[in-house]
């Protein structure tokens, strides 16, 4: 199996990447171009069989230590 | 006073606060491995600066899960002093020993000059040795020292008196102009509610002699050996 985990920073946080990219393509002519969010990806693969107890255990982590919750928020998937 | 000042695998002021803490202020200092499980019998913790673990993931993540913060968590806990400095600031923040997180400056630069910041409260044990009203001018250096809290932490942050310094002007104002990375409301160090844990994103180990341009970094370590001397008098008596 496999945990496909997305990391995005909060609504609320400032993104200063964000925003400088979004710049970028609105100068690079790109038309229709609204907020930008940049956050990370992350894949890890596992050992085990037992989806929902993988579920259980990725979302522990990723609320300890792959994300922060103060500033970000994250989703993810078990395939 | 014996200080404790901790060791992570990309720490880089370690030795500088050790320096300051034995060479300028005559106190013993040791660093801390973050293998350690125990910090000894340490009167105070430094958290020093640099790029622990790398940055890896985000600043401070991996280190608040080292060995060694468990110690510190449990030493915070009884009421132990704990100053967090630049990475320090950000990894007790990660380990939730401080309210709010640390993030990109809203430029995007990394930012390498000298600030002043303004003593926002001197009742704490980090600035009770600080004139009222003087601004004491360090050094930052960093791209991730942008304070952010929402804004129920916030509002209680002002409510306790929490926020410890601000970034000012020359003037010893405020301005937008005068924040170096974004921080709300100018914020560049707080403490915990029980007043015994305390970040800064400036270096005061890195102004803490004339040779250097300034000192007035020592200003907030003599705050802290003020406060262990007064705790272990109270102790005595």
């Amino acid at each position: 199996m496999k945990a496909k985990i997305i990391v995005t920073p909060k609504k609320a946080v400032l993104d200063p990447q964000g925003k400088t990219v979004q710049t970028a393509l609105e100068h690079m002519g790109y038309k229709g171009i609204g907020a930008v969010h940049v956050g990370k990806y992350m894949e890890i693969e596992l050992t085990g069989t037992d989806k929902e107890a993988a579920r259980k255990a990725i979302d522990e982590a990723c609320h300890k230590l792959l994300s922060n919750p103060v500033i970000e928020d994250y989703r993810f998937e078990i395939e | 006073m014996n200080f404790a000042v901790l060791q992570f695998p990309g720490s880089n002021c370690d030795q500088d606060c050790v320096h300051v803490l034995r060479n300028v202020l005559g106190h013993s200092a040791r660093t801390v491995w973050h293998k350690d499980s125990s910090l000894g019998d340490a009167d105070a913790v430094l958290v020093p600066g640099g790029f622990s673990y790398g940055d890896y993931l985000r600043t401070g993540a991996i280190a608040r899960f080292s060995p060694v913060m468990q110690a510190v968590q449990n030493f915070a806990a009884n009421g132990g002093l704990v100053l967090g400095i630049c990475n320090g600031f950000q990894i007790l923040c990660e380990a939730g020993l401080l309210p709010g997180a640390l993030i990109r400056n809203r430029s995007l630069q990394f930012r390498c000059e000298h600030v002043f910041l303004k003593t926002a409260t001197v009742d704490s044990p980090f600035t009770n040795r600080i004139p009222q009203d003087k601004l004491i001018c360090v050094p930052i250096a960093h791209g991730e020292g942008c304070y952010f809290a929402d804004e129920a932490t916030l509002a209680k942050l002002k409510a306790n008196n929490q926020v410890l310094w601000r970034y000012v002007n020359a003037q010893g104002e405020a301005t937008e102009a005068a924040n170096p990375n974004g921080s709300l409301d100018n914020i560049a160090g707080i403490c915990n509610e029980a007043r015994n844990v305390a970040g800064l994103m400036p270096h005061p180990e890195r102004a803490s002699e004339q040779i250097l341009g300034c000192d007035d970094g020592k200003l907030i370590f003599e705050s802290l050996i003020h406060a262990l001397s007064s705790r272990s008098a109270a102790k005595a008596a």
